[in-house]
């Protein structure tokens, strides 16, 4: 009972501030969201985007844990959610053959695609970790792109004997009754379309809940520590491979589950659908949201996702509209007058407050 | 033995693209210390203009070369201007997102302006090969390899003997030193992007004789390879660079020949892996001494 009151009474002090805005938000616009699905306020279209939105923000909060949180560029955050993707729609269609809830089915693809992507994690972040800076940016581009090589090579299909894989050349020859579940290059055809608006909606609170509690444990204060300084963090006896292999490998196995959501929401998926181009768009939610602020990448994922829809009516220019966008909040946000005067108005502002 | 010897000389070749490509990259990093996403569609720009040149106004490949050179150039100086130059002081990832937009924006332009179906390169623009025993080496492959070495040895030339050439390299070192001896650090920085994408613009030239398709998202590949080649070599270094872009390429070519063609990029990026674990800094990088 103690516990559960220590619990809320930490929610709503002061320190906690910035998770009850986070949980607020994700809440409250959910609610809104069904209400207006409910009164029919929504155009299919941007119901259509809702899932992948949900999925975009699981992917970029995972993200923002590397980059933001631990202080690595990572750019291969599509490498792991094309794991958890690949991995889920797999189990799926295992599974069909013997449970009938959709929900159950999706969950276990979600579980086991986390764990896939968390063991990936693990095998590539041992060696990545051992590098530094723009070198270790490289090797997760690479590990990306390896990845994205491996699954367009991956030949999966199931009939009455099993599951049958094989690599390179289609050589699964399965009986007439069989399946294929992954097709080379060709990717998934026929994928059971599980995810929804709901399940990504608790999808983000449980990736939001364990960032939160992994930064307020002292783990994630070794991690907090480790970025901001490695060389005294080592010095006062903390093991910064542990931390950085330990953030590294939530953050993809967070990644791995935003990829079981975004598959499953297809009918049809192809691997190149994760390539490194998704990464990078990951990456600018993430940077645009601010470093290590949670709040502001839900916030700066939703916007830029909606934005090119929004200005669909430009058509064909739309995405160099988006593009110009992009450069503009980065010249206006580093500007070193403006943020002179931000300072200034700051300054003022609380002084007023203060009186 | 002569088929071994043909595709090590197919991968030279290609490695000499992807390490004039590097070379671009490479610079601009040692000065700017700056990812330029961008460019692989300045690449992407330089060979639409040489294409235009070339089918539509008919124009030998000579002038077209230098117009696209030329252009490119501008485009280079015009974008860091415009897009780079108010981030100077900012950190390095709202750099990197700005490059980013800057490639967006580029891809989208062309596709705007020139559609997204690719176009055909003329082909056979240098034609004939060389005879040397039972090998047959296209004069394309050997005028590509050529263009490199002269490309490499006249940069290195350049930044150790002209007075720009120690500007750069004092900049490379030390901004604030090099700003306080009197160097215009910002014109500095403005000759590296010009260089690096006159030098985008040779590249897009021998990769489109290469493979003659020009399209809007053509430079995304090479420019993520060569990228790679130059961290491979060690990311500001120039040999560095020439040497990352030979080696990628070869590796590309041979491991297509006898190992997989569907694999090739996995095993590219994977010796990458493997080399970086060996030498954290690429084969002739520098090691940064972290100061406390």
């Amino acid at each position: 009972m103690n516990k559960i009151k220590g619990l809320l009474k930490n929610l709503f002090s002061n320190k906690k501030k910035s998770s009850t805005i986070s949980f607020g938000l994700v809440i409250v616009a959910f609610i809104v969201m069904q209400i207006l699905i409910r009164t029919g306020n929504v155009s299919s279209l941007i119901k259509s985007l809702l899932v992948p939105l949900c999925a975009y923000i699981v992917a970029a909060l995972a993200l923002n844990l590397t980059v933001g949180i631990l202080g690595d560029l990572s750019l291969g955050q599509a490498g792991f959610m094309s794991v958890g993707g690949f991995t889920g729609v797999v189990v799926s269609a295992v599974l069909s053959n013997y449970i009938d809830s959709k929900l159950l089915i999706l969950i276990i693809a979600i579980i086991v695609g986390t764990i896939v992507a968390a063991l990936f994690g693990f095998l590539v972040g041992i060696p990545v970790l051992k590098l530094e800076g723009d070198y270790l940016a490289i090797v997760t581009l690479a590990f990306g792109q390896i990845i994205k090589s491996l699954i367009e090579n991956l030949y999966i299909g199931i009939d009455s004997t099993g599951i049958k894989f094989s690599f390179v050349n289609d050589n699964t020859h399965l009986l007439a009754d069989g399946k294929m579940i992954i097709n080379g290059p060709s990717g998934v055809s026929g994928n059971l379309r599980l995810s929804s608006f709901e399940v990504g909606f608790v999808l983000i609170l449980i990736t939001l809940f364990i960032i939160y509690h992994l930064l307020e444990s002292k783990s994630g204060r070794a991690i907090l520590a480790t970025r901001d300084n490695k060389i005294v963090a080592l010095s006062v006896g903390i093991d910064t491979k542990k931390y950085k292999l330990m953030a590294f490998v939530i953050s993809a196995a967070l990644g791995g589950a935003a990829g079981v959501l975004y598959a499953m929401n297809y009918a049809a998926i192809t691997p190149v659908k994760f390539d490194f181009n998704l990464s990078i768009m990951i990456l600018v939610y993430v940077v645009l949201g601010g470093l290590g602020n949670l709040t502001g990448t839900i916030i700066s994922t939703t916007i830029l996702l909606l934005l090119p829809e929004l200005l669909r009516g430009l058509s064909d220019y739309r995405m160099l509209i988006y593009a110009v966008i992009l450069i503009a909040i980065m010249l206006i946000t580093n500007n070193e007058k403006l943020k002179v005067i931000l300072e200034k108005t700051k300054k003022s502002l609380t002084k007023k407050g203060a009186k | 033995m002569s088929e071994f010897l043909s595709y090590l000389i197919n991968g030279l070749s290609l490695g000499s693209v992807y390490a004039i490509i590097a070379l671009g990259y490479t610079m601009v990093y040692g000065i700017a210390k700056m990812l330029n996403f961008a460019h692989g569609d300045v690449i992407m720009v330089g060979a639409f203009i040489i294409y235009f040149c070339l089918s539509k106004f008919n124009l030998p490949i000579i002038v077209s070369l230098l117009a696209g050179i030329l252009l490119c150039t501008i485009l280079g100086v015009v974008v860091e201007r415009l897009a780079y130059k108010p981030l100077r002081s900012a950190s390095s990832l709202s750099v990197l997102i700005t490059a980013i937009g800057v490639s967006y924006f580029l891809q989208n332009s062309a596709q705007i302006l020139w559609g997204s179906a690719p176009k055909m390169f003329p082909a056979n623009l240098i034609e004939g090969s060389l005879k040397v025993g039972e090998l047959s080496i296209p004069y394309l492959t050997l005028i590509t390899i050529a263009v490199c070495l002269i490309i490499v040895v006249a940069l290195q030339w350049f930044i150790n003997n002209t007075k720009i050439g120690s500007a750069m390299r004092a900049c490379s070192e030390d901004k604030d030193a090099a700003r306080l001896m009197g160097i215009n650090v910002d014109t500095t920085i403005s000759i590296t992007f010009a260089i690096g994408s006159g030098l985008a613009a040779i590249a897009s030239l021998l990769l489109c004789s290469a493979y003659p398709s020009v399209s809007p998202t053509l430079g995304s590949m090479p420019g993520i390879k060569a990228f790679t080649a130059a961290v491979f070599g060690g990311i500001g270094s120039i040999p560095g660079a020439f040497i990352g872009g030979l080696l990628l390429g070869i590796i590309e070519i041979l491991s297509k020949a006898y190992i997989s063609t569907q694999l090739s990029d996995a095993i590219v990026f994977s010796v990458l892996i493997i080399v970086l674990l060996i030498k954290p800094t690429g084969i002739l990088g520098k090691k940064i001494k972290e100061k406390v």
